[in-house]
């Protein structure tokens, strides 16, 4: 039961954690090395954000809003000017240049993030204690696990409405099919890349600014991000919405699973899992179709 | 009677609901040159996609020499002996016309020396008796293409990035050589003076061709044996003069008008 | 196998630096050793950067020659260089052929973060073990080489004539594999991988087999980088560390066998200079330099050395 709860809530953190790297692969066929930094953002500025909130006695409960706010901010103060300024002008080049330049843009956002922060550690528990725990099967489980289950929902059923029925996400969705013909028939594919990229990082930063409350807030939390997200997106398939659903589910419950057990395999766990669906499947679970190259 | 080199039984394929291979036999003899017809998508570039191992065929068997090679991956089927051209050429853009050919003479040597870390480039290519510069020199002058010895393939025109293509196909000696529609995006004065070019190189080794064409004046020209490609299957299998002017191959593929004036240059 | 020009240059270039060594500071030498110990490590990058690879998780491999080393000293007791040099080759390599199986599979951005990953995890296991000192690590003993124990003051010239040894045992050893047919293939693979396989070769074995060679020619770095520090930890494995890694290969540039060392030198003094005054920036230094170095100079350094060749020529 226990693994259950942890699986389904470590789902949930994986999914909106990784959600925001498959969708900016997705659309610009970019692998954003740098999302480990936007969640490592989000998550410092939900600490400010909330610290500033509580010293001065406002509704706690409308501190989450805060941390929203606190994400959005982060993904799209720094994220549409590095598409804008940078990104913009390497789109023709080898992609393992591209890969280098987000690396690059990740070191330094994380030293970046030091100059502004420091290196030490931010506590910023109160929208987590505030909730108060939940009781199954004699086990006691705060309820911030249901904030992040709730959240994780509402996220993946606001893209799918996007892209499924909105004028936008169909404009999206072309893109991610073939960005050339797009442009041919008249889309603004540069306004599309660069409010994707606002959104892919807001989303990492989302994930941030929510987990902030649970953990002490130290740099470095960006690597093991953008590793995990990384195995997940590749297992769902990169860019595939409902891959990364369905893959974060799997790697949540195994994960779960596994640190009842042996805690220290957790990292090892999720990349075997990884491995064996790629032995598989080489492009993950749900893989966009390719095109025939010969 | 020549033996038999390549023997395909009973392929089939299916992409969902489309069928690319209904029930295909084809008897390939040594040494034949045979012009695989038909319209898009009706299965012609499947066929050879499953010849060189890049699809497995649903069902059936496709035998060479004598053996077994539906199951094995295009590099297997490279070593032993058929090769192929492709519709988009696949070259190596960043290098030029020479250095392109000495990559496939490089590989071959690598293969010689059974992959051995301690042979230059420029030892002497087993089974070939040259260094690997000297065939790539040697094949520049074969397909005409010695004066883009040094540029970049990727500013060439299409009919010479087409026969370089073919030209690093032919490296390895193949006893089957297929051309997947070598006249593509060659324009209309070209056309027949690189397929012949082509086609003297190619034959006079000994080398059973096969080659997918929408043009039919090439394909009577070239071609001792055609084989027309309907929705997935072989509407019609035999000399130019007679399968060019089977009443299915006219209404499908040729257009009754063009017929006549096609059938009357073959050979 | 004949020497080639470049290298025998090289190698009289580092003959020379030996027999000024009385001359030279010490500091100065550490910082020599381990721009040749980083050096072995950007010489494997080059090799998968020529095929069109980005091993984002090298340290792995540092790391392993490392704790190769560390184990022999302190489990077994051995001291002899030439003994942990072999052991942490052979222990990379070993590790390198076990993982290749899989990393020689995939390509790109699927490569890179999964050798990130690989790297990670080795860190986060070396990290809570505390057998084996957790964060702090431990130290390496003093070392001998064929049964002699250098004298204090010739400590620091012995490790760097053995690490010049290696360094120039390896540089033969990939200039002549580059030179080779299979050489070859590394280029045709970042081409045209399709057609390199419809030629008849395995891109999946060529890869597999450079994985392995960086993975030894990284453990020999690792095994001289802890025996010049005389201390391994497990930030050894960590990203940053391999991010070092990268930015000295692209640095460099991948013209040349020599180029890494160059990368690598250069490298040495700008890290000695820049950590010494602002320790807190220094990834981000390295991040800028890097962007810069892609978008001002895509070759590296050692496309200026061509063109100044050229220049005299």
């Amino acid at each position: 039961m226990v693994v259950l709860v942890d699986g389904i809530n470590y789902s949930a953190w994986l999914f909106l954690s990784a959600v925001g790297l498959t969708l900016i692969y997705g659309v610009m066929k970019i692998v954003n090395v740098a999302h480990g930094s936007f969640y490592a953002m989000g998550a410092y500025a939900a600490a400010s954000v909330v610290g500033y909130w509580t010293t001065n006695g406002f509704n706690p409960y409308l501190s989450y809003l805060a941390l929203v706010v606190a994400a959005v901010l982060a993904g799209f103060v720094v994220g549409p000017p590095i598409e804008r300024f940078l990104l913009r002008y390497q789109y023709e080049k080898d992609e393992v240049v591209i890969l280098l330049i987000t690396y690059g843009l990740f070191l330094i956002l994380e030293d970046v993030i030091k100059l502004i922060w420091g290196v030490n550690p931010y506590f910023v528990s109160e929208p987590y204690e505030l909730l108060g725990n939940f009781e199954i099967a004699e086990m006691s489980y705060p309820n911030y696990y249901l904030l992040m289950v709730g959240l994780a929902l509402v996220v993946g059923l606001m893209l799918l409405y996007v892209l499924n029925k909105t004028r936008f996400g169909r404009l999206l969705v072309s893109v991610i099919h073939d960005r050339e013909i797009s442009a041919a028939m008249g889309i603004d594919v540069g306004k599309i890349f660069v409010l994707t990229f606002g959104v892919g990082c807001s989303l990492a930063a989302l994930a941030g600014a929510f987990t902030a409350p649970t953990i002490s807030v130290t740099p470095g939390l960006g690597v093991e991000v953008i590793v995990l997200s990384f195995a997940v997106v590749v297992t769902g398939g990169l860019g595939s919405l409902p891959g990364v659903a369905l893959a974060a589910l799997i790697m949540g419950m195994v994960r779960a699973l596994c640190v009842h057990f042996a805690p220290q395999l957790e990292l090892f766990v999720i990349f075997s899992v990884m491995a064996l669906v790629l032995a598989f499947r080489p492009r993950g679970l749900f893989s966009l179709a390719e095109t025939r190259k010969i | 009677m020549s033996s038999i080199i390549l023997n395909a039984k009973g392929l089939n394929k299916s992409f969902g609901a489309v069928t690319a291979a209904s029930d295909i036999h084809v008897a390939v003899e040594q040494g034949a040159c045979i012009g695989l017809i038909g319209t898009n998508g009706a299965g012609k570039t499947t066929f050879v996609n499953m010849i060189t191992g890049y699809l497995k065929p649903d069902s059936g068997v496709i035998e060479f020499d004598g053996r077994d090679i539906t199951d094995l991956i295009p590099r297997q089927i490279t070593q032993l002996g058929i090769s192929r051209s492709f519709q988009i050429p696949q070259l190596y853009n960043t290098m030029t016309a020479l250095e392109n050919l000495e990559m496939s003479y490089g590989v071959i040597s690598l293969i010689a020396h059974r992959g051995s870390l301690f042979t230059r480039t420029d030892d002497i290519v087993p089974g070939y008796g040259k260094t690997i510069r000297a065939l790539a020199e040697e094949s520049l002058e074969k397909f005409g293409l010695s004066a883009y010895r040094d540029k970049v393939t990727r500013v060439l025109p299409g009919g010479v990035r087409k026969l370089l293509d073919i030209a690093m196909a032919m490296a390895v000696r193949p006893k089957i050589l297929l051309l997947d529609e070598p006249t593509s995006g060659v324009s209309a004065e070209e056309k027949f003076d690189i397929m012949d070019m082509v086609m003297n190189v190619v034959r006079s080794g000994g080398t059973t061709v096969m080659f997918v064409e929408h043009d039919m004046e090439i394909v009577a020209r070239h071609a001792d044996r055609v084989l027309a490609f309907y929705d997935g299957s072989i509407i019609a299998d035999g000399p130019p003069q007679q399968a060019l002017k089977d009443p299915r191959v006219l209404k499908y593929i040729v257009g009754e008008s063009q017929a006549a004036s096609v059938v009357g240059e073959a050979h | 196998m004949s020497i080639d020009k470049p290298i025998f240059r090289f190698a009289v270039f580092l003959g020379c630096l030996l027999l000024a060594s009385p001359w030279l500071p010490q500091w100065a030498m550490f910082m020599i050793t381990i721009a040749g110990a980083n050096g072995m490590v950007v010489l494997g990058l080059m090799l998968f950067l020529r095929a069109g690879l980005v091993s984002f998780g090298q340290a792995l491999y540092f790391c392993v020659g490392a704790y190769a080393t560390g184990l022999m000293t302190q489990m077994f007791k051995f001291t002899d260089i030439f003994v942990l040099l072999i052991s942490a080759g052979v222990m990379s390599g070993v590790l390198a052929y076990i993982l290749g199986f899989l990393l020689a599979k995939y390509r790109a951005i699927f490569f890179g973060l999964l050798s990130l990953a690989f790297s990670m995890i080795l860190y986060g296991l070396l990290a809570k073990t505390e057998a084996l000192g957790s964060t702090d690590g431990f130290n390496i003993p003093a070392i001998t080489i064929l049964g002699w124990l250098p004298p204090q003051p010739l400590v620091r010239v012995t490790i760097l004539a053995v690490t010049f040894a290696v360094m120039l045992l390896c540089l033969t050893f990939v200039n002549g594999l580059l030179r080779s047919p299979r050489g070859l293939l590394l280029t045709a693979i970042r081409d045209n991988e399709i057609r390199t396989e419809y030629m008849g070769a395995s891109a999946q074995r060529t890869i597999h087999l450079i994985y392995v060679i960086a993975g030894v020619l990284a453990g020999l770095g690792g095994a001289l980088a802890a025996v010049a520090v005389g201390h391994i930890d497990p930030a050894m494995a960590f990203w940053t560390t391999s991010g070092e890694f990268i930015f000295i290969t692209i640095l460099g540039g991948i013209g040349s066998v020599l180029a890494p060392f160059l990368g690598s030198m250069v490298f040495g003094v700008i890290h000695t200079v820049a950590f010494a005054n602002s320790p807190n920036t220094w990834q981000m230094m390295i991040g800028l330099a890097l962007i810069a170095v892609i978008l001002l100079l895509p070759d590296g350094l050692w496309s200026l050395v061509s063109r100044m060749k050229k220049a005299r020529a």
